[in-house]
């Protein structure tokens, strides 16, 4: 299957944005007719390093890449993706590009097209010819037939299952006579497992004929079946690579998550509670979140009173949809109780109103009014649910500034949050300080169980700290249970008691924070923890 | 603040329209038009269409979008205004019944509206046109179907239908502008109608600091936060489109009494642009706006209207202020409908 | 993979075929009705509805391609209209009647309708989302631009010789323009008389010819361009298509077609009402083509046909009808603006919401297939 020759070769690749090194000297090569994998949590550098590849805006404007690529032995240095794709490199996104109402055949060919020429080209460009229908369908027929695959590709695509969308963008690389490296960034992510096991055989045939593959994909078990090498980064170094023959799936998913300073190492366990008796806060039963690149299939979970609880699992596999649906700000479904007491989904109000209280991850879309003062951003929400911060005057029942002020000046000691005035506009802070604002404004609250998501995504190392700090405080002394939601699993390990990790919408199972990294990154990947340790995993 | 940054915040178009205001107050006695004449109706005209410029603070506040629905407001206050001359109430009783019964209306009609905004989230600009449009067109069937008697308002051959113009001199003309109003520079200030502008300004701004008001600027400026905080979406949306219709209906009204005539059947079609367009010069834009755009921008649009004709019509004897009017509304309206793209998150 | 394909409820099928055509069958009904009141005679309707077709039909023309770029409905195509009506006024000056006349309006409204219809689409593609409320603001701006040409600066910038034509200040347009010899120069090219009933074949021809045009054009690669980029201006922009060109080229095409749309219908009126004619093309054209069932995300020549035909029937037998009901005319006049105004409220209205529907509708067959896909693995 593999032959000798290199196709593509990574040299020393380096990348920072601003102050973040997110690549460092990374280096691999795919040979013609060689599927590699790349493999990473997600940060690790995956798609930056496919976006170097194909000469992405987002790379150019932020300063190129120090390094060196080479196709065929010869250095490619890509200013744009339209290069990258005439050079013969092929990409296929995670999200589908497809037009919906287009058919198949009209998709593969967007916009290369067969045209009949005529005379009006003269006068009014190509743009003027009528298109091929014929020559349309013979290429597109031969794509897919390269592919292996057969389906409809009349049919409009909106009326087509996940499965046959994925060809299609497959399909439409292969149409490029000159694509010889196809990059498929998490395709079997959306299919079920026969479509899965169909595109498998696909890419195989496609190798097969020649052309190199790099597949980037978190399903291990795929890529030891599909792959001959695997390749695995972890923020943004290269950590392995070895062909898939001689290594496991317990390796791969080890080297992803572990670490070299905890190697082997234990999480903080000092102080660790046991809180299996205590007793349940929040009872979740079937739950469904509609949450678009964040599904939840099927969770149940119980949450103790008093316990810091972590989410953890890969970006896309749902742990960020289970707080959003749970505080109704996702359409949802299943049930949920709160203290033995019944609590209706969909419903935000009603939640706020029993005490629960939400951190989102999208603190700029969802948790800060970037507009207004940081005084009235921590107020906002027990203003409307619980009427504080206001005060009568005459028939007018009016907000109070000053009651405002004295909270947000509270919070601003207590969380060090760096600001000219509790009137500065939300909008104007850091990143963490952001952070901190929604911090103080759930907290003002003071809510009986508070769920945070990803507390630490894009603030420095400093703030860092101070948020866990404080969430591991507020716990302490208020004794309000927490949820925390993280992609970052070393986190999660030194704030947490508990951690559920997501997998496909589901609970993959729950390990207590000591539990042994790799076991993490096995959940993490969709693989049982085999029979020694399946006693989590029970839920 | 350095220069640049100022201009930045002030906006291009408000500077040129505001420069130009003031050349237009230099060159006037060149060619020998009254300074005093020209301020005391720019401020006559400043009271009379200050409140309809308010009808659009709720509405942009809740995130609906420049109110283009105005006409419903409109009609509102009219038909507040023929009940109370058709039960024949003049003076200060006539004017308040019509008040009364002008924001009852407003809020029915808000209502309704405002549900409707709530089906075509994302397209309410094109539709609230158009909704105002048909609403006008419908009720110049109703003008000539209504049962009204009163003798002042139908035509007086024919017998029934009402008239395009009716006077309001026999009942409540000037009523506000009249009361304090006093002498300056040889010109009469209506100080009772400013008076009253300000203070439906003032409620207006005590209303945006109560729990609803914010709840509603927080809909406006991000809905997710807002819904995430336990308020009702939809809920404000509708409140604040029945506020801005209603207030709608009291602009009208202070409108005819200080003009003197109501006008009906196709002329309030077109009333919601010049409102429009004056907030948006006083520098709101789709997603925010304030009490000060809506005083400076209708300072300047009824400054603009009140002296470019009188300048231009001195020193080139030709009137263009229809002509000038249609291109500062329309291409101020223009100015933020393009800039809406930068403005959203 | 085949039980992927998510069942349509049976019941659905007529209810979009009824969502579809609402509109049509709500005029069907209105019309029969209004020429029932108005008691007009079956030849004298049967004649207006061919003077209108072809009156009318080429103005809705100029409407399909933006909607087929998924620009929604063109209201600046009154931009279109204004370049038609100064070619006219010029070419009037110069006294150049017929047919040949009409030729050179065509041919000097074009460069005219280019400009504008650059500017217009340049516009527009900065308000990408509110083109619609953009077109329309852009038509009422253009007015005022328009407005000090021709009330301003013609006669005085632009030379005007004919004093028929110049306000008696000197300068300015006067508010009709008489168009006697060029009346009808295209209907009388070939004129069938049917039993009395005159049927303007040229100008029907000149308008078949177009349609074909637009039909050939829809499987062009432009065409397919533009289907594209209505639907996808994300993808149709990573697939390589320079979406703001194709938009621009589209509003471009549309101005230039309702220059000679207006052209066409000056010309069978007769009379041009120098400050307002533009206007009613734009408001009447867009509300035929609604009440002919097109919404503003797809149009086709059928929707165009049948709405000017329900449209215009409607619309002169109003004013009568109205009579007959209430004893006034001036009801059905009203009514008939309420008709123009009301279809294209609703048909907005329709379109907002059933978009909305189709939003929920889309996430709940993936809900679906992502259930069956669950139900396929366990």
């Amino acid at each position: 299957m593999t032959d000798n020759s290199t196709l593509f070769r990574c040299e020393g690749i380096s990348k920072s944005f601003g102050e973040s090194q997110v690549l460092s000297d990374v280096s691999f090569s795919v040979g013609a007719g060689e599927v590699v994998a790349l493999v990473g949590e997600n940060g690790a550098g995956k798609s930056t390093l496919m976006n170097i590849c194909f000469g992405m805006p987002s790379i150019i404007n932020t300063g190129g890449y120090s390094g060196r690529l080479f196709l065929d032995d010869q250095h490619a240095n890509f200013k744009s993706p339209k290069e990258a794709l005439e050079a013969g490199i092929g990409m296929v996104h995670q999200e589908f590009s497809l037009i919906p109402g287009f058919t198949g055949t009209e998709n593969i060919l967007l916009n290369r097209e067969p045209v009949i020429s005529s005379v009006l080209e003269s006068v009014f460009g190509p743009r003027i010819n009528a298109l091929d229908r014929p020559k349309m369908e013979e290429r597109s027929t031969a794509a897919l037939g390269k592919l292996g695959v057969r389906l409809d590709a009349g049919e409009p695509v909106s009326r087509m299952p996940v499965g046959h969308k994925q060809f299609l963008e497959i399909a439409r690389e292969i149409d490029r006579s000159q694509t010889r490296l196809l990059v498929l960034d998490e395709p079997t992510a959306v299919l079920t497992e026969s479509e899965a096991s169909i595109l498998i055989e696909a890419i195989r045939k496609l190798a097969s004929s020649g052309l190199g593959i790099i597949f980037i994909s978190h399903r291990l078990r795929e890529v030891m079946e599909l792959c001959d090498k695997v390749v695995v980064l972890r923020d943004g170094h290269k950590v392995a690579e070895m062909p898939t023959s001689q290594t496991s799936v317990r390796e791969i998913a080890s080297y992803m998550v572990l670490r070299d300073k905890q190697k082997g190492g234990e999480a903080d366990s000092g102080g660790r509670r046991d809180f299996s008796n205590a007793p349940i806060a929040l009872k979740v039963r079937d739950l469904w979140v509609e949450m678009p690149g964040e599904r939840v299939n099927n969770v149940s979970l119980d949450v103790r009173e008093g316990e810091i609880l972590g989410l953890a699992g890969l970006a896309g596999q749902g742990k960020l949809g289970i707080p959003a649906g749970i505080m109704g700000l996702k359409l949802s479904g299943g049930s949920m109780e709160f203290y033995g007491r019944n609590l209706p989904l969909n419903n935000p109000r009603q939640c706020l109103e029993s005490g629960l209280a939400f951190v989102s991850e999208d603190r700029r879309g969802v948790g800060l009014l970037l507009d207004e003062t940081i005084q009235m951003n921590i107020a906002f929400s027990a203003l409307q649910i619980k009427k504080d911060f206001l005060r009568s005057i005459g028939p007018f029942k009016l907000v109070d500034d000053a009651a405002m002020e004295e909270n947000a000046m509270k919070y601003i000691d207590l969380l060090a949050i760096k600001c000219n005035s509790p009137l500065q506009k939300a909008g104007h802070l850091s990143g963490g300080n952001q952070q901190k604002v929604c911090l103080a404004k759930a907290f003002t609250m003071s809510p009986k169980l508070l769920f945070v998501s990803e507390p630490t995504r894009g603030i420095d190392v400093g703030a860092k700290e101070l948020v866990l700090n404080s969430l591991r405080r507020y716990n302490q002394d208020s004794n309000t249970t927490v949820v925390v939601t993280s992609s970052e699993l070393e986190e999660l390990r030194s704030v947490c008691h508990r951690i559920a990790v997501i997998n496909e919408g589901r609970v993959a199972g729950i390990l207590p924070a000591t539990a042994p990294v790799e076991d993490f990154g096995l959940l993490m990947s969709g693989e049982g923890l085999g029979d020694d340790s399946g006693e989590g995993a029970g839920k | 603040m350095n220069i640049k940054s100022m201009i930045e915040a002030a906006g291009w178009p408000r500077i040129i329209i505001a420069l130009f205001l003031l050349f237009l107050f230099l060159v006037a006695p060149l060619v020998d038009v009254k300074i005093s004449t020209s301020v005391s109706d720019t401020i006559v005209r400043f009271g009379r269409n200050g409140v309809m410029v308010l009808a659009m603070v709720p509405m942009i506040r809740s995130g609906c979008g420049l109110n283009f629905g105005l006409p419903l407001g409109i009609i509102g206050g009219i038909l507040g205004i023929l009940i109370s001359v058709e039960l024949e109430l003049t003076g200060m009783s006539g004017f308040l019944t019509a008040l009364v019964l002008g924001v009852g209306f407003g809020a029915v009609l808000g209502w309704g509206y405002g549900i409707l905004l709530n089906m075509v989230k994302g397209d309410e600009m094109m539709i609230a046109t158009y909704v105002g449009f048909s609403s006008v067109a419908f009720m110049s069937m109703a003008w000539l179907m209504l049962p009204f008697k009163s003798k002042a308002m139908i035509w007086s051959f024919g017998g029934s239908g009402l008239r395009t113009t009716i006077s309001m001199d026999n009942y409540w003309t000037n009523i506000l502008s009249d009361f304090l109003s006093f002498r300056f520079f040889g010109q009469i200030f209506p100080t009772g109608m400013i008076l009253f502008f300000a203070f439906m300004c003032f409620l207006v701004w005590l209303f945006f600091r109560t729990q609803t008001g914010q709840a509603m600027s927080a809909v406006g400026q991000n809905p997710d936060f807002a819904r995430a905080s336990g308020v009702n979406v939809d809920k404000m949306r509708i409140q604040s489109v029945i506020l801005s219709t209603m207030i709608g209906a009291v602009g009208i009204i202070v409108y005819a009494q200080s003009y003197g005539f109501v006008q009906l059947y196709l002329a309030p079609l077109f009333m919601a642009f010049p409102a429009v367009a004056a907030v948006l010069l006083g520098g709101a834009s789709l997603g925010r706006v304030s009490i000060v755009h809506v005083l400076v921008g209708t300072f300047l649009f009824q400054g603009i209207l009140t002296m470019t004709p009188s300048v231009i019509n001195s020193a080139m004897s030709m009137d263009i202020s229809e002509v000038i009017r249609l291109i500062v509304s329309n291409g101020m309206i223009i100015y933020a409908l393009t800039r809406r793209v930068k403005e959203v998150r | 993979m085949s039980t992927n394909q998510i069942a349509v409820p049976s019941g659905h099928k007529l209810e979009t075929f009824l969502l579809n055509s609402i509109i049509p069958i709500i005029f069907l009904v209105l019309s029969a009705g209004a020429i029932y009141l108005s008691g007009y005679s079956a030849p004298y309707v049967i004649q207006e509805m061919f003077t209108r077709l072809g009156r009318n039909l080429f103005l809705i023309l100029a409407l399909l391609i933006p909607i087929m770029a998924g620009m929604g409905l063109n209201f600046g195509m009154v931009l279109g209209a204004m370049a038609g009506q100064i070619a006219l006024i010029l070419v009037v000056d110069w006294a150049v009647v017929g047919l040949p006349g009409l030729m050179l309006t065509a041919i000097i409204s074009i460069p005219i309708a280019i400009v504008s219809g650059i500017l217009c689409g340049l516009v527009l593609n900065r308000a990408k989302g509110s083109e619609m409320v953009t077109s329309l603001i852009l038509g009422f701006f253009a007015k005022g631009i328009y407005d000090l040409t021709v009330l301003y600066g013609m006669g005085s910038i632009i030379p005007i010789s004919s004093p028929d034509l110049v306000l008696s200040r000197g300068f300015g347009i006067r508010n009709a323009v008489s168009l006697i010899e060029t009346r009808g120069a295209l209907d009388q090219m070939i004129m069938l008389n049917i039993k009395g009933i005159q049927i303007p074949l040229g100008t029907y021809l000149i308008i078949a010819l177009f349609a074909l045009l637009i039909v050939w054009f829809r499987r062009t690669k432009l065409g397919q361009d533009m289907r594209a980029v209505s639907q996808s201006m994300t993808v149709a922009q990573a697939a390589g298509i320079n979406v703001d060109r194709t938009r621009l080229i589209a509003i471009v095409i549309s101005t230039v077609l309702a220059g000679f749309g207006q052209i066409i219908y000056l010309q069978n009126m007769g009379t041009l009402s120098t400050y307002n004619s533009q206007d009613q093309a734009g408001m009447y054209a867009i509300a035929a083509l609604l009440v002919g069932g097109a919404s503003v995300t797809r149009a086709t020549l059928v929707n165009a046909v049948v709405g000017v035909l329900l449209f215009h029937i409607l619309f002169f037998s109003a004013p009568m009808a109205g009579k007959a009901i209430a004893g006034k005319a001036e009801i059905g006049e009203y009514f008939r603006v309420f008709v123009a105004y009301g279809v294209i409220a609703a048909a907005l209205v329709l379109h907002a919401w059933r978009r909305r529907r189709g939003e929920a509708l889309a996430a709940r067959m993936a809900s679906a297939q992502q259930a069956q896909a669950e139900g396929g693995t366990a």
